[in-house]
Order: structure tokens, then sequence, then C-alpha cells
């Protein structure tokens, strides 16, 4: 079966412009080579740290910024090279939320009216019609009817985040992605929307891109999930295996860094990275995590590993998996 | 409780502000205290009064509009509150110092980071202005930033988040403080960038037996760093125990709440969250200007009875050392709930 989203070999380069004539001096590789696909009713994590792509993978999939190269599928059609007018009856299927639910909603509109603002541009309903939708939208975000004519800055943080969510419902779109949804939300906070995510995807059968740096949100949410570095994916599988079964270095160091909320939490065995992650002006050469990896190999400095599938439905790209799997990572003798 | 006394204790600390919209009191009672070589975590959500607990220790809370209105805060014997305006900046960033959340607005963007450290440390050891430079590249190499000697000259945009938050400790350990104040030290970090300046911050205090004050609103973070955990609600501390025994026994059902609204990375690789469902706490925090009568957390608590509504429970030891200011405490402790 096709499915609903397919993203092959995607890329996004910036330009980097310098001086009076703005000569371009260089390029940003955001997002430098990225394949993935979501099922119907399926949620794919996107998990990597600050600047490594995984927002700008989220844009550009919704053609917000037009991909430098590679293809964007929607239910086996091809959308890469749609313009604005083209791209709309698109965009009534795949529908954003942000992250910053302050700086995402128009100050000087109604909650109603940013609510009903979709129905209007693709003019799915006529004004009475309209109403009803919204008022049955915000019930289902949960919100009280009386506040549509309430204005956002009215609303507390998590209330302006179901405001974007009944927005992107509108027009009952099949796939939603979720750009950090509920980072900048308080925890208590957090876990409403979070249910809420869950319990309309359950509903109205939503598949979810849901982009976030956090490790523990994205495998809580996620039925699958890739992890990026620099530009490009070095892991997906299910949430799971990833867990249980780490085969990139870069993922391994992600799950021992994330903080785990328990007694024994202390006495947790972790593994420390040094250094930053690098500029995507300048990536290095080879595999972009070698300056960091404590596996690291002479080919890793000059040979960009593929992404593979290592072991069934587990895809890794990563030079220690060159001759078979290796569990747990550890540097081949003699390398 | 260990018996060691306290280096710093703050004892029913009320810090209020005093706006065009009422009395906002936004620490009102709150007593902890910390030892050398240990770290007290202290947790709570957005305006529970944490930073400002913290900030009222330095005594940095600007007035107005707002005032320390009562309390004492005791280091080493003496109370700081008592101290004249130089004589706290004597403590400042010397025996007490402080690291913030954002460290690119706590560093000065017009002076290259080895000054800024040096400065500190000509302040407060009399040092000429080359013996503290020297110093402060000393210090840079000792929070593992490389290149210190050409780093010190850079200024700090030139510098990743990593690193100006490694400036910021360096600039805070200067002068080997006993009590080190960190305020939300990582959350603008990634998260192999955080276990590195966690593991830094570690790593200080074995050598230096440095008091830590670690806030945050990670759990995470409080589980794998702190001794000891206060759990901080509208103003108040709500809770207080080892950490052992406050994330196995958590006896306030702000602080459960707290811990089931977290997703947990090992739990969540295993469940379907279309049936797993965290816990939520519904409603939101309510306003320091206008708090409900009885238990401040009441209108939230899925627990709440008539007595919680009537009066604010007290702050009771449950069990040893494990203090709950709670009407249900026994229940949820006994995990009848």
């Amino acid at each position: 079966m096709t499915p609903l989203l397919e993203v092959r070999d995607l890329k996004k380069h910036f330009p980097i412009h310098k001086g009076v004539f703005s000569r371009i001096s260089g390029q940003v590789y955001a997002v430098d080579g990225v394949s993935f696909h979501i099922d119907r009713g399926e949620t794919l994590g996107l998990v990597g740290e600050s600047g490594c792509g995984k927002s700008t993978v989220g844009r550009t999939l919704l053609k917000l910024l037009e991909p430098t190269e590679g293809k964007i599928l929607v239910n086996g059609a091809d959308i890469t090279a749609l313009d604005a007018a083209q791209m709309l009856p698109y965009r009534r299927q795949m529908q954003m939320i942000y992250q910053d639910p302050y700086a995402s909603l128009n100050p000087r509109m109604s909650a109603g009216d940013i609510v009903g603002e979709p129905l209007i541009i693709h003019r799915v309903a006529a004004a009475k019609e309209r109403r009803e939708r919204v008022a049955q939208l915000f019930d289902r975000v949960g919100l009280r009817p009386e506040l549509v004519n309430a204005f956002p800055h009215e609303f507390s943080g998590g209330q302006r985040q179901r405001i974007g969510i009944a927005r992107a419902l509108a027009l009952n779109p099949e796939l939603i992605v979720g750009d950090e949804p509920v980072s900048a939300l308080d925890v208590s906070i957090q876990a409403q929307i979070i249910n809420l995510l869950m319990d309309l995807q359950a509903e109205l059968k939503l598949s979810y891109l849901f982009v976030a740096h956090d490790l523990a949100v994205v495998e809580h949410i996620s039925d699958r999930v890739a992890v990026m570095y620099l530009g490009r994916i070095v892991e997906t599988t299910d949430k799971t295996s990833l867990f249980e079964m780490p085969l990139h270095p870069y993922t391994e160091a992600l799950l021992s860094a994330v903080p785990i909320p328990r007694a024994s939490a202390r006495a947790r065995k972790r593994v420390i990275l040094t250094g930053d992650v690098p500029s995507p002006i300048n990536p290095p050469p080879g595999c972009h995590f070698h300056a960091r990896c404590p596996y690291v190999m002479a080919r890793c400095r000059h040979e960009v590993p593929a992404l593979r599938e290592v072991k069934p439905r587990h895809w890794a790209a990563c030079h220690l998996h060159d001759n078979g799997v290796t569990f747990p990572l550890a540097k081949p003798a003699g390398a | 409780m260990p018996s060691a006394p306290a280096l710093l204790e703050i004892d029913n600390l009320r810090t209020h502000f005093f706006t065009s919209a009422g009395v906002v009191r936004a620490v009102d009672g709150v007593s902890y205290g910390v030892r050398s070589g240990e770290t007290l975590g202290v947790v709570g959500e957005s305006g529970c009064g944490k930073s400002v607990t913290a900030l009222s220790i330095l005594r940095l809370i600007a007035d107005p509009p707002g005032r320390i209105v009562d309390g004492t805060i005791r280091f080493a014997g003496t109370n700081l509150l008592d101290l004249s305006e130089s004589e706290i900046e004597d403590i400042r960033g010397n025996d007490i110092s402080m690291i913030f959340q954002e460290p690119m607005t706590s560093l000065n963007p017009l002076l290259t980071v080895g000054r800024q450290i040096s400065e500190a440390i000509a302040l407060h050891r009399g040092l000429s202005r080359r013996d503290a430079l020297d110093q402060a590249v000393e210090m840079l190499r000792r929070v593992h930033i490389p290149e210190p000697e050409r780093r010190a000259h850079a200024y700090p945009h030139q510098l990743s988040g990593g690193m100006r938050q490694r400036v910021m400790i360096a600039m805070a350990v200067s002068c080997d403080p006993k009590v080190l104040i960190a305020d939300e030290p990582t959350t603008a970090l990634d998260v192999t960038i955080q276990a590195q300046i966690l593991d830094l911050m570690r790593e200080l205090q074995d050598r230096l037996g440095t008091a830590i004050i670690l806030i945050t609103h990670d759990m995470g973070v409080v589980a794998e760093n702190a001794d000891r955990v206060v759990v901080m609600y509208a103003g108040r501390k709500v809770e207080e125990a080892s950490a052992r025994e406050l994330f196995e026994f958590p006896g306030h059902p702000y602080t459960k709440g707290l811990l089931g609204s977290i997703p947990n990375l090992e739990v969540a690789a295993h469940v379907n969250a279309r049936r797993a469902r965290l816990t939520e706490i519904k409603g939101m925090v309510p306003s320091l200007a206008d708090l409900p009568q009885g238990c401040t957390f009441a209108p939230r608590c899925s627990f709440a009875t008539e007595e919680c509504r009537a009066a604010y429970p007290p702050l009771l030891e449950h069990r040893p050392g494990h203090w709950v200011s709670c009407w249900h405490a026994e229940h949820l402790l006994q995990g009848e709930a």
C-alpha cells in the first residue's frame, strides 16, 4: 500500500549571502538527504538536537520552504514541484502545529476567527456552518465555547496550544506535523496536550510527524522514531527497538543522556559525549558524527555511511555494522 | 535527617511583590537548608517561587516592587538579611555564587569572557589584572573548554550555548564558592550538552565540597543529581525528602502528579501511547495575587476534601526526613491512593 507520505532524499540548503552584492559565499546544509515514510494512523517521531535540521524537514515537506532536491509524495502523488495554487488541495490534508503558541497566533484575531480562518481560505463552509464547526472544534480540544470571542493574549500557554490544534484540525487533515508542540509548556500542561493529541489521533485516525528534541516525549508518542544528526537521519526503527538496541553511537549517547525520573537513577552508567554539534555550514567529511564518536574508525573520517537496513526493519547509518550487526556497540578488533 | 548542620539555611522566607494588581506572594514561608558537599534539588513549575527564593538568598530582588518581608537566611551563622550592601557584595560571587539559565543574557556581550571571569577574581582576591587573567584561563581549563588561552579572548557570541554555560560556571566557581546556586543551568541546552554540564558540576563539587542548590523543573535532572529534594508549589514548600525517598514514595499529590505527567523514557519505549495516558494535573497554577482559600493545590487535586478547602495543611514529618504538607499525606504514603 502506498504510504500517506513519502520523502525521498530530501535536501534543503540555505545560501549564505555576503557583501553589498549579496554574493553567495556558502551553503547551510540544513537537511542533507533525508528519506522516510509515514503510514496512515501512524506517528513518526523525528528527534535530534538543536540545529540538526528536524524543523526544516517538517517545514520543507509541507512546502513552507522550497526543497532544494528530493521528492515529496502524498498518497503517491508528487507534490515537490507544485506551486502555491496547486498546493492548495494538499494543504487541506497536511497541517502544522507550532512550538510557540504565542508567536503562531495572530494577536489581532479572536480565537474563533483563528480557528475558522482555514475554512474561509479553502471555502468549505458558509458563515453559519463555520460557526458550528468552530464551536465543535473548541469543544473537541477542550476550550470553553464562550472563549471564541477572546483574543490570544487572554489565554494561557496550554490553551493557546489548544487553539493551534483546533486550527490544524479545522480542515480534517490526514497528516499533522507538530514542530515541538509541547516543549514550551510546563510539565503538567504538557501532559494534557500530549493526551489530547493521542485522543485525537485515535478518534480521527490522524497521522503525525512529531518533531521534538525531548526523547522521552518522542518515545512516548511515536510508533517509529527517526534520529537526526546534522542534516541526516542516522537511525530509524520502531520505538522499542530504538530504546532496547540502539545501533548508532549517537542514538546510544542520546538515550544515555536523558535523565530518568526514578529513585535509583543516580547509579546509571552513561556515555558522555565530548564537544559540540559541528556547524552545518562546514559539516565534517565522512560521517558527520565522527569527531564526537567513541567508536570512531579510520574510514568514518572520509566515507559517508549510508542509511542501511542492518537488521529487519531497523535502519542505521554507521560503519560499525558494515560486516553484520554489532551490538552492544564496539569497535571491531584491530580497527 | 543527617546531623551535619546546614551551611546555608533559609527559615520562613517571605518575598512579596507589591504590584498594582495587588500583593504577589511569590515566596510565602519557605524554609530549606543545604550542607557542604550536598546537592539540594528545588523543583516546581513556572511561578512556584523557586527562582525568587534563590534570588532572595543573594538579595538580588529588585526593590520596588519586591521585598523580603520576613524570615532569615543564615550562611555560616550570619543572617544575610542583616548585612549591609557592601557586606553582601563580599559574599556574592565569592562565598555564594549563582549560575543562571540563559548564559547569553547573563554574560556581558561587550567584554571577552576572560575579562569577565578575571573581574570577579580581581575583585574578591585582590589580584592584579594580569594575574587574574591567568587565573581565568586556568578556570576555563578546569571547565574543559578546549584551547582556553584562545577562548579567553573570545566574546560570548562567538561561543556555543554549551561553552557559554561553561564560562558561566567558570565564573561562578572562580572564587571557590562554598555554595553554588544553579537556576535551571541546563534548561536552554541540548541533552548531550546537559549531561556534560551536570557532570562538570558534580566533578567540581567532589573536588571543592561545594553545597549546590539545583533549581529545575526537570524531575529527571533531580533524580540523577540531587541528594535531597524540595518541591515547591505556589510560593510554598509542599514536600521535602531524600531523592531516593521522594521518587519511591511521593507524599504530596502535586509531586505524584508531576511524576506521572512526564513520560519516562524506559516506560515510554514500551507502551502504546494511544492507550497509556499520562497523568494530567487538571487546571493550571493559580495566580499568586489571588490564591485560593485553604490548600493552594486543592482546586487541582483529585484527593481534595472539605478539610483541604478550609485550611492550609501543616508541613509534617510523616516518615524520617520526609516532610509533606498535605491533609492526606498519610494515605498517599501508605499507597492507598
